[in-house]
């Protein structure tokens, strides 16, 4: 039995394929694809993926709008049950605006738009999605946003840091970000946000392939 | 209804001559309504006035050219794709300087909004953006502002739509202090067939309106886009419009998702002189009339007339017609992407343009005598005198100083700071983004991938059109060969200043002449383009000129992105060779070598002497060569020797790769000539197997024609310098310029 994986489209969803794509590669199975106006999930997920992109423009705060989607409350219910979601750049924002990771993320300090390859530092090598790395690992993933800048009070980041649930951290100053904090993960561990682009780095043509192991490991324990 | 007097006729931009046209289109006098419609369609940007007889001497055919120039852009074949398919590749460049200027981020925004529509209109998902930009002096006190406006604008609207930005160029010179140029260009790639032309057919079909709403921006961007800057370019701000790419990216995945129906029958975006161009192009191009109910249009904003919404130029919207009876099919797609869908009037057959509003008819023109009556342009053209040949050239002391300060000069310093500010990852598909010769982003689901580049060298234009011309397309060419791809087409911007001055004139015909030669004789033609006249500006003391700027982008195709080629130098101990025109033999005093060459500008402040000249057989043949070298794993790394010669070759290529080189001066050069000339159709490249390399090498030319051509041994990789610069000082030049002028 394969992967059975949803991909949810926002309107202005613009990495859908490209996760699509790299979940397809790695499990050998095509995820569903879901429209952001459905209010259902399809039955028996073993993932849920959040995109990249632009919903909405991000013309109010970014992922705000998407947060109140129709699918978003099927979204929230069922990582409440406990099935995996992960949600990259613009999927973390709306994870974040839905509740479902604490924290936001703002303007990069910089204030311009970033794309670059970035070195990371996995910091949780436990959870679902980064048992594929080791504790203290390097990796290179590369990000592309406007709005990465993670911000939480320092007990929310205390906390985080406490429970285990910093996953990346940048290893260089990058958008601002407190603690440099690249993803965090939700205190039951299925959910993961971070704004670096995983499915950007799993094939060599990408430049690099340090990616793959986080769908490797989720869909290892999953499939 | 105004009155229309010779003031209005002349605010509409268009002079005495032009309006007693209008009457015999007519056959009397116009309405305000009708007057605009005029005044927008035969407008240089519409109608190519000035340049029309000239551009039907650039070469435009090939076996592999599907569609040439005349529709919204061109379409070449790019063969086989996934699951049977044939896939072509479509693509233009366009201009969007005058609203840049004076409002950089929405009119570069919208720039690339406007060139994603003319590719996503004719089927194409758009695979890659591109653009050329020139601005003036970093000094200038306002060029801090608009680079960092057009930047941010040209990412604010592709990373949003989804289109990765993956290369493009960057000039200064104070002759753009004025009168900046951005040219935007977009690839997309589309199944062969579904392409969708423009065309309206099909008497009584339904003329639809999609995408956003329309309101009172950009009224009279076109007419404003053919005049020269006076001093109230400020006050010209209304005329700019504002981009939404938001809605552009629905409006993408919309159309493609109509398009793989079989609903359509012709659509067309609404760019410049909005739903005026669009409808009067399709009626025309069909043979056909034309009948719209301007009250359905979609408005923004209450009480808008029939003029101003004829001749808004608010973005994200298409005109389709459809097959009778699709609408509904059609109107359930776009209303599940939020997008406006409207019927707003039908094809007829009686060969006019009629719009009726509040049961009025408020304009009825005749569209043929619309076409047929427009003005066309001879413009007469200033014979202009050869440059002299380089006197008294300078030599180099040091060559390692110069190149260090070449390195870390506005033209040649690194455009990190820029491309960063582009999403060139997104789709997952670019193997090759900003920093080298051309980009690489491969065809979704195949082994191919495209080649993108964007080419011209404004100085060599401006000494010598013809010459300028060749070099821009040639450039071009060699970009793409160096990665190892096939160049296929190209399509260019054409930016010149006003061409009423007889001596502008002459650089746009020696441009165009030079490179319709290059495109000839590199079998290389051209399929889209547009032009971009009276780039000058009274505001930085009048009738300041822009260099002649023909832009070129130029798409290529690798058969199998897996032997492909980098700039960057690959493993320490790898011989390097310089392929070019006679690196042998000795150097040819009448050229000097150093003509117009940046090293010449940058160490001793002088513009002058011939430009390089373009052996075309020669380049040809080089390129295959290189190819050839490419697709049989011969050499480890490629590169083009163009902007500071040999010597920024050589050190772009030692950034890339972190490893310096030993390189030896060609005894028979001056330091400075053997560095820094700039001679054409020249390849540095690393060689890991001397051995497989030399039988090849052995082989021999092909032809007598091509036989001056050669290479020669100039170094070995390896080490942390070059020229006795470390790495890291050259580094340190070359990303320091940028961040100090920016954080500055």
């Amino acid at each position: 039995m394969g992967l059975r994986a949803a991909v949810i489209t926002f309107p202005g969803s613009n990495c859908d394929r490209d996760m699509a794509v790299a979940l397809e590669q790695v499990s050998g199975t095509a995820p569903l694809r879901v429209w952001h106006a459905d209010a259902t999930l399809p039955d028996r997920l073993d993932l849920i993926a959040l995109p990249g992109g632009f919903s909405y423009g991000d013309y109010l705060r970014s992922g705000a709008m998407a947060a109140t989607s129709p699918i978003m409350r099927a979204v929230v219910e069922a990582a409440g049950r406990g099935v995996p979601v992960l949600g990259v750049c613009n999927g973390f924002q709306v994870l974040t605006e839905a509740g479902l990771l604490p924290g936001a993320l703002l303007r990069n300090a910089g204030q311009t738009f970033i794309c670059r390859t970035v070195p990371l530092v996995v910091e949780n090598s436990t959870s679902l999605f980064t048992a594929g790395y080791s504790a203290g690992q390097r990796i290179r993933i590369p990000v592309a946003h406007h709005d990465g800048n993670y911000f939480a009070d320092d007990a929310t980041l205390d906390r985080l840091e406490g429970e285990g649930r910093v996953a990346f951290r940048y290893v260089d100053t990058c958008n601002g970000s407190q603690r440099d904090i690249a993803g965090v993960l939700n205190e039951a561990g299925n959910v993961l946000g971070m704004m670096p682009h995983p499915e950007r780095a799993v094939e060599d043509d990408h430049g690099g392939t340090d990616g793959r192991a986080l769908f490797e490991a989720a869909i290892r324990q999953l499939a | 209804m105004s009155q229309i007097t010779p003031d209005v006729v002349e605010a509409h931009g268009l002079n005495s001559e032009e309006y007693e046209r209008v009457l015999h289109a007519l056959g009397r006098e116009p309405n305000l309504v009708e007057l605009g419609i005029f005044s927008v369609m035969w407008s240089e940007h519409c109608s190519y006035k000035s340049s029309r007889l000239h551009l039907k001497t650039l070469p435009t055919e090939a076996p592999w050219v599907i569609c040439g120039p005349g529709e919204n852009a061109g379409v070449i074949d790019i063969g086989d794709g996934p699951d049977g398919t044939k896939l072509a590749a479509i693509f233009k460049m366009e201009s969007h300087n005058h609203p840049s200027y004076i409002e950089p981020y929405q009119g570069a925004a919208t720039g690339v909004g406007g060139i994603l529509r003319d590719v996503f209109t004719m089927g194409a998902r758009p695979v890659a953006n591109m653009n050329a930009l020139r601005f003036g002096r970093p000094d200038h006190p306002k060029m801090k502002h608009l680079v960092r406006g057009v930047v941010a604008g040209i990412g604010g609207y592709g990373n949003c739509v989804g289109v990765p930005t993956v290369g493009g160029e960057t000039n200064f010179h104070p002759a753009y202090d004025g009168n900046i140029l951005v040219n935007a260009m977009t690839v997309g790639v589309a199944d062969q067939s579904r392409i969708f032309y423009s065309a309206a057919t099909g008497l009584g079909n339904p003329i639809v309106y999609v995408g956003s709403k329309t309101g009172r921006d950009g009224i009279h961007g076109a007419t404003m886009a053919s005049a020269d800057f006076g001093e109230d370019s400020e006050a010209k701000r209304p005329t700019v419009q504002v981009g939404d790419p938001f809605t552009e990216k629905l409006l993408i995945e919309a159309c493609l998702e109509l398009m793989a129906t079989d609903a359509i029958v012709a659509i067309q975006d609404m760019g410049a002189a909005g739903l005026t161009s669009s409808s009067v192009e399709m009626a025309s191009k069909g043979g056909a009339g034309i009948r719209l109910d301007m009250n359905m249009v979609p408005c923004r904003e209450e009480g808008m007339t029939p003029y101003e919404m004829m001749l808004s130029e608010s973005q994200e919207r298409m005109l389709m017609v459809l097959k009778p009876g699709k609408e509904p099919m059609a109107e359930a797609i776009f209303r599940k992407w939020e997008l406006d869908f409207a019927v707003i009037g039908e094809v007829t057959d009686t060969g006019h343009m009629v719009l009726e509003f509040d049961g009025e008819v408020v304009c009825d023109i005749p569209l043929a005598p619309l076409a047929d009556d427009a003005p066309l342009y001879d413009r007469p053209s200033a014979e202009l005198a050869k440059p002299a040949p380089l006197a008294d050239a300078p030599d180099s002391a040091d060559p390692g100083a110069d190149l260090l300060e070449l390195m870390g000069g506005a033209d040649l310093a690194s455009r990190k700071w820029i491309w960063e500010q582009y999403d060139n990852q997104v789709g997952a598909d670019t193997i090759a983004g900003p920093g080298g010769d051309a980009a690489l982003v491969r065809v979704h689901g195949t082994r191919k991938a495209l080649a993108l580049t964007t080419d011209c060298t404004p100085r060599y234009c401006f000494a010598d059109p013809y010459e300028g011309g060749k070099q821009a397309v040639a450039e071009a060419y060699r970009n793409i060969s160096a990665t190892g791809a096939t160049p296929l087409a190209i399509t260019n911007c054409l930016n010149f200043a006003n061409p009423q001055r007889p001596e502008i004139m002459a650089q746009l015909t020696g441009c165009i002449a030079g490179m319709g030669q290059a495109c000839r004789v590199l079998d290389f033609p051209v399929v889209s383009g547009n032009v971009s006249l009276y780039n000058e500006s009274k505001a930085t003391g009048g009738g300041s000129a822009i260099l002649p700027t023909p832009a070129i982008g130029g798409v290529g195709l690798l058969q199998d992105y897996t032997r492909r080629a980098s700039i960057a130098f690959k493993q320490a101990g790898e011989a390097i060779y310089l392929f070019g025109a006679e690196p042998w033999a000795t150097p040819n005093a009448a050229r000097g070598h150093l003509g117009q060459s940046l090293w010449l500008r940058e160490l001793h402040g002088r513009e002058d002497g011939p430009p390089p000249h373009v052996d075309l057989t020669l380049e040809k043949y080089q390129g295959e060569f290189i190819r050839e070298l490419i697709a049989a794993g011969l050499v480890s790394a490629v590169h083009d020797v163009a902007d500071g010669g040999l010597a920024v070759a050589l050190a772009e290529m030692a950034l890339a790769g972190g490893m310096g080189a030993e390189v030896t001066q060609h005894p028979n050069y001056t330091a400075a000539a053997w560095w820094f000339g700039e001679d054409q159709g020249r390849y540095v490249v690393t060689v890991p197997d001397m051995e497989a390399f030399q039988q090849q090498i052995a082989k021999g030319t092909r032809d007598a024609d091509t036989a001056s051509s050669g290479l020669r041994r100039i170094g070995t990789t390896g080490g942390d310098s070059l020229l006795g610069v470390t790495l890291d000082a050259l580094r340190q030049a070359h990303e320091g310029f940028f961040k100090d002028w920016m954080e500055d």
